[in-house]
């Protein structure tokens, strides 16, 4: 008797447990995509959501049902009927095939909508044209040229808040991941490729953005702060930029190309003519996989 | 010696460079010498050396491949499970603060603990067990090659000492156990450590490919009379989906980590950033393997559960049918979700969506399984015993699991929490309750079988407890930090607001050690009072199918006479009908296979061959190459391969274990876990 009412236990507090949890970790979660700080973020934190309460319907009945069944049927008081050779019933049969396949018709659907809406590729829907920033990936720091001001930064990206900008991204090292969660998703950097990401600040605010795919010693240490200012604000630090900092040539490129965890971010007022291009170039000896733009070739 | 130096040898690292990291390295070199040794000397002390090479080493009887594949999983479980703890103990103090580990420990040591528990735990506890029960459920002697059988533990036993060698000499990759180039690759990762990797994993891909072959034959050729593939017990089902996914998915896998080496030694470009090579071909290769894999490892486990919960709640099998179908279809949808593994490459849309939508249809037949096995306990005599208990705690936490791993199967939510530790939070989720419990939940179940007598319920209650509860403080946490943000592989952090959860998930971690502590505990205790728990009629439990129906531990041969099987849930059906311990008319003389030396000579060759292509030792390649090949030339010079046991000793041996059963008092369910319990079961109305 004690062992059941043991088990019974542990099931009641496991998941009043996870509930509690999941409840928490929307309250604590600062730094997450699910305290989302743009509308990509946001959709996705939404259809996580969805995924749960609908998954709900086929997990909340086993949790019922389990703990009744081993009450109910267990050896010592005999008290559930004893059929032994029980082994089919067509409606119970029918229910447990049918309900799940419904279940993934509902989610699948919505999956499918949820992946075209979602698309990092898929330019946001916006009156003015996005920000236009080309990422590289190097061991173990973040390379950002805003090729409209012909200037860079290292570790810190500027955007503006309220429009949209598209990443064009690669990397000059292995393969790295790149994302700024509580903005949106990831997507990874490979040499001799772009990979793109459209992404969207609601409000002004400073938001980390890291490398996700282990790459080596200084893994832990790739992280960067995406700044989403004003159009003024970026206006004004873009000139600033042009006018006081040096300009990211060749012999300040082959410096950040070795690995290193850099002490603090870096800035450049100008960049060397090509330098993206260049750099998927030099994997792929002048025939790249894909243009540029990241559009195939 | 090759590229070997003194310098290589981790007590020399220890000494030359004396900080806590290194401490930690020297410290599991020294257990894993300090073991090596004792092992020895107990050996010597107590004459061990005859028996263990005639009666274990050479021997190529299928029931103790499987328990010597369980003991080498059990070894590789102990060490793996300490680096998962390390691990968590390093993340827990790690919050602004480099903690005790250097950055190249931890890569190796979340490499190590992946690649091990994967390849050197879970696999060689599925195969063990494969091993050991699915011969004897089917009625048969022997599997069907059974010194292939042998040489395949071999090769899997070769890549677990490979592993077990960089503990010692040299470092291992840090790569991850996915080893994705081109940060694998001889440009970012030169030195040893992706090469020991490569061959380990190498030596038992090959090893696994020819078990799958020889399950599968086993399956299809050597079933008893009248054992009709749609009554065979579920075990034998989930076994032969797992062998037929052995022959397919391990190949990929072997043509990946071969690549990768010709990249590393001869300046190849399959997967290099230039010259053409390009990495998102390993990540298909891989992961055409990997994702099979996943259900490699966890049917087996599926069978178990069908067979504990079917035994303990004394009815047969909900859905049985259904359960086969569903089975096969989880099959044949493991080989077209792979991509799952890599939304996040900058594949289109549509793409995407096919492979998601794809995945979440394997939703469906585990979701009817989970039913099923509800339905199996509906309408039973439920018994909680450790195995049932492991059974229903795998229930429970597996469809959590499989929520995440629906939410997981949404491209868009995948990009938000890939490579995070909500992901490592998952594929714990399932693999812990879904491979883990159900190995341990079979070896409760099957040890007295195999040893004689049952194990220490008590001790496997306790270690019962800490498994669930420890598994939830561990992992729990581990979705609540993906969520927010934190990666996987992570050696040091800077959000303050991490530090509860991780402080959480390592107290959890020390409950999970705790839970493999009491599993020793139990074996120790239990081996030491045998005697009040010995089982000699064979069926502890009440068991359903034809294993049971023989002695505990079983005779070299099995069954005296192949039983004639005439339905699902044979031995029932013949306690039922009172034709169970019934004297056979004739005996007949039995063919068995002779011990051979050839398994353990290409194990020992190929841990020279392997060893010395990581260390590029060129003549001990060529000699290891030679031993190998020497050994499988000369066996096919041995003609005189079997042995046959005379009729009259089956005979005498049998009708003694027969004799011995009729005065057996038969056990009611209420008394299972007393001394009164000596295997012969009361059939329960």
């Amino acid at each position: 008797m004690r062992r059941h009412q043991k088990l019974t236990n542990i099931l009641v507090r496991s998941t009043g447990g996870l509930l509690l949890l999941m409840l928490s970790v929307t309250a604590a979660a600062s730094n997450g995509f699910i305290n989302p700080a743009g509308p990509i973020a946001e959709a996705l934190r939404d259809h996580l959501i969805f995924i749960v309460v609908v998954m709900a319907v086929v997990i909340v009945p086993l949790f019922i049902a389990l703990p009744w069944t081993l009450w109910r049927y267990r050896l010592r008081t005999k008290s559930g009927s004893y059929q032994p050779n029980w082994e089919f019933s067509w409606p119970l049969e029918i229910l447990i095939w049918g309900l799940p396949a419904v279940i993934v018709v509902i989610l699948g659907w919505n999956l499918w909508h949820q992946s075209y809406e979602l698309d990092p590729y898929k330019p946001l829907a916006a009156t003015e044209a996005p920000l236009e920033i080309q990422a590289i990936a190097l061991d173990w720091k973040w390379v950002f040229i805003y090729p409209e001001q012909n200037i860079a930064s290292v570790n810190e990206v500027m955007i503006v808040a309220g429009r949209p900008v598209h990443f064009s991204l690669t990397s000059g090292t292995v393969m790295q991941s790149f994302m700024i969660p509580r903005l949106g998703g990831q997507i990874y950097t490979m040499a001799g490729m772009v990979t793109q990401m459209n992404l969207l600040a609601s409000e002004p605010g400073q938001f980390r953005g890291l490398n996700t795919q282990y790459n080596g010693m200084g893994f832990a240490n790739q992280k960067f702060m995406a700044n989403a200012v004003s159009q003024t604000d970026f206006d004004a630090w873009a000139t600033k930029m042009s006018d006081s900092k040096p300009p990211l040539n060749s012999a300040a490129w082959a410096l950040l190309a070795k690995p290193s965890v850099l002490p603090a971010p870096q800035s450049f007022g100008s960049v060397a003519e090509g330098l993206f291009t260049g750099v998927i170039a030099g994997f792929t000896g002048g025939h790249p996989h894909m243009k540029a733009d990241g559009t195939d070739l | 010696m090759g590229t070997l130096t003194p310098q290589d040898i981790s007590f020399v690292q220890t000494f030359e460079n004396p900080v806590m990291s290194e401490f930690i390295d020297g410290a599991a070199g020294s257990v894993l010498v300090l073991g090596i040794i004792i092992v020895t000397v107990l050996l010597t002390y107590y004459r061990g050396w005859k028996t263990l090479w005639f009666d274990w080493l050479t021997s190529v009887d299928h029931k103790k491949v499987g328990i010597m594949y369980i003991v080498v999983s059990f070894v590789m479980l102990a060490r793996a499970i300490i680096e998962g703890v390390l691990m968590r103990y390093q993340q827990s103090i790690a919050v602004n603060d480099p903690g005790v580990l250097t950055p190249d420990h931890f890569g190796q040591l979340f490499s190590t603990h992946g690649s091990i528990m994967i390849f050197f735990m879970a696999m060689p506890f599925i195969t063990g067990m494969i091993n050991y029960v699915m011969p004897q459920q089917l009625g048969a002697r022997d599997v069907s090659f059974p010194l292939l059988n042998a040489i395949s533990l071999w090769l899997t036993a070769a890549g677990a000492a490979l592993v077990m060698i960089s503990l010692v000499v040299g470092k291992f990759s840090t790569g991850g156990w996915t080893a994705y180039p081109p940060y694998t690759g001889i440009e970012f990762s030169p030195g040893e450590g992706v090469d020991y990797w490569i061959w380990s994993i190498s030596l038992t891909s090959i090893g696994s490919t020819l078990t799958g072959v020889n399950f599968a034959t086993t399956i299809y050729k050597n079933r008893a009379p009248g054992m009709t593939l749609f009554r065979m017990p579920l075990f034998c089902w989930t076994s032969l989906c797992t062998s037929v996914l052995m022959i397919f998915a391990m190949a990929p896998l072997t043509i990946a980590t071969l690549m990768l080496a010709l990249d590393r030694y001869a300046g190849f470009h399959f997967f290099t950033n230039d010259l053409g090579g390009n990495m998102m071909n390993y990540a298909n290769l891989f992961w055409l393997f990997g994702h099979p894999e996943v259900y490699i490892l966890i049917l087996p486990a599926f069978g178990v559960f069908s067979e504990v919960i079917s035994t303990f709640s004394g009815k047969t099998i909900y859905g049985y049918k259904s359960l086969v179908v569903a089975t096969m279809s989880i099959a044949v949808l493991s080989f077209t979700v792979w991509l799952h593994h890599f939304f996040t490459m900058g594949q289109g849309a549509n793409v995407n969506a096919i492979f998601g939508i794809a995945t979440m249809l394997i939703g469906v037949p585990t979701g009817v399984k989970v039913y099923d096995w509800l339905l199996t306990m509906v309408r039973g005599r439920i018994r909680l015993t450790t195995a049932m208990l492991f059974s229903i705690m795998f229930l429970i936490t597996f469809v959590i699991g499989g929520l995440t791993g629906v939410i997981l199967a949404n491209p868009p939510v995948d990009f938000a929490v890939h490579n995070s530790l909500f992901l490592v939070a998952h594929f714990h989720n399932m693999v812990i309750p879904g491979v883990l419990f159900g190995m341990i939940a079979g070896y409760q179940f099957w040890f007295p079988k195999a040893f004689g007598f049952r194990l220490s319920e008590r001790w496997g209650k306790a270690s019962f407890w800490c498994w669930s509860i420890g598994f939830y403080l561990t992992f729990m946490p581990l979705y609540a930090l993906g969520l927010m943000g934190a990666m996987r592989r992570t050696v040091e952090w800077f959000r303050p607001e991490y530090l509860g959860w991780l402080q959480v998930a390592f107290i959890g971690a020390l409950l999970l050690f705790s839970g493999f502590i009491f599993l020793c505990v139990q074996l120790v205790s239990s081996v030491r009072h045998r005697d009040q728990r010995r089982v000699p009629a064979g069926d502890p439990w009440d068991g359903r199918s034809l294993e049971w129906s023989n002695s505990a531990p079983p005779p070299e041969y099995n069954f005296a006479v192949i039983p004639k099987v005439s339905g699902q849930d044979a031995f029932t059906r013949l306690k039922e009908q009172g034709q169970a311990y019934v004297s056979p008319a004739t005996y007949e003389d039995i063919v068995v296979p002779k011990n051979s030396m050839v398994a353990p000579v290409i194990g020992v060759g190929a841990i020279g061959l392997g060893f010395a292509l990581v260390w590029h030792i060129w003549w001990l390649v060529a000699v290891s190459f030679v031993i190998i090949w020497s050994a499988v030339i000369a066996r096919s010079f041995v003609t005189e391969t079997e042995r046959v046991i005379p009729a009259s000793t089956v005979r005498a041996d049998h009708e003694a274990w027969l004799a011995q059963v009729r005065e057996c008092a038969t056990t009611p369910r209420e008394q299972e876990d007393t001394s009164t319990n000596v295997g012969r079961a009361e059939v329960l109305a």
